[in-house]
């Protein structure tokens, strides 16, 4: 249901350019991955403002090391896997305490039940355009384990397919397929916990 | 030959990719007929990646893109 993203005919051209000394040219090539550099960041760090320092780091880390894209991987997939990269060094400096997740309902437990409920009304796009909606949205994807929450951006906020995900973490792609499954699971779980308030008929015990 | 809730449990990602085999598939949908919770958490599954892969669901900063800009710009300046 995923669908591949498509490499930009023109990328190719960008970075001849740039290596021909046209470095405004770097721009253009980075600007339609501007949001998934972000994106990426925030999913790590979890804080606006060094999101967003990360992402500037990552754009110039690239525009520095360009000679070293040898083309064997998507460009995207070169560009978020240095803002993974930033990003796990700053969260790593940063050494904040991590917060105890209050809810213990890890996928990856034998004993673990997704939860149930008695039928789910569809939620549609349009509903975006709530805030209360992409608020939590974002808290659920923030409230998940860092590994799942890793996979799950990469894979179905990005779009990137199973290999490209598996290339970005450095894990196999049977990996990837077993993280990704907990990480829907446990995404799916925090979402119909943060709306139950106001979306859902829920299970009686 | 059935499958039970923690089949669909384990297999449901697979199947949300069109991943697993046409027996397994069939199989996994006569189970959805059958077991209103399955139904759901599929429905509910299929729903939040829907919504987390619409570009409307992470905002990114307002003038992410110009401060962006200007950074990488103040870079090739401070570089000549």
């Amino acid at each position: 249901m995923a669908t591949q993203p498509q490499p930009r005919p023109d990328e190719r051209a960008l970075i001849e350019r740039v290596r021909g000394g046209d470095s405004e040219a770097f721009y253009e090539l980075v600007r339609p991955h501007e949001r998934a550099i972000y994106i990426t960041a925030y999913s790590i760090l979890q804080d606006q403002t060094e999101a967003e320092d990360a992402a500037q780091e990552t754009v110039l880390k690239a525009f520095r090391n360009l000679h070293q894209f040898r083309g064997d991987a998507k460009f995207a997939t070169w560009l978020v896997t240095i803002a993974i990269n930033e990003s796990r060094m700053r969260l790593r400096s940063r050494q904040r305490a991590r917060l105890e997740s209050l809810d213990a309902s890890d996928p990856d437990d034998p004993d673990y039940v997704p939860i149930q409920l008695r039928d789910w009304r569809e939620i549609p796009s349009q509903a975006l355009e709530r805030q209360e909606l992409r608020e939590a949205l974002t808290r659920a994807l923030t409230s998940l384990d860092d590994k799942y929450r890793e996979v799950l951006v990469l894979r179905d906020v990005q779009l990137h397919n199973v290999a490209e995900t598996a290339q970005i973490l450095g894990i196999t792609p049977g990996n990837v397929k077993v993280r990704l499954l907990r990480a829907r699971l446990q995404m799916r779980d925090r979402l119909v916990t943060e709306l139950s308030g106001w979306h859902l008929k829920r299970k009686g015990k | 030959m059935e499958v039970s809730c923690h089949e669909i449990w384990r297999e449901i990602s697979n199947y949300l990719d069109n991943d697993v085999d046409p027996a397994l598939r069939e199989r996994m949908e006569r189970h959805f007929a059958n077991c209103r919770h399955c139904a759901a958490l599929v429905d509910s599954t299929h729903n939040v990646l829907v919504l987390i892969g619409d570009n409307r669901a992470f905002a990114i900063p307002a003038n992410f893109s110009k401060r962006l800009y200007a950074k990488f710009a103040a870079h090739l300046a401070s570089n000549r």
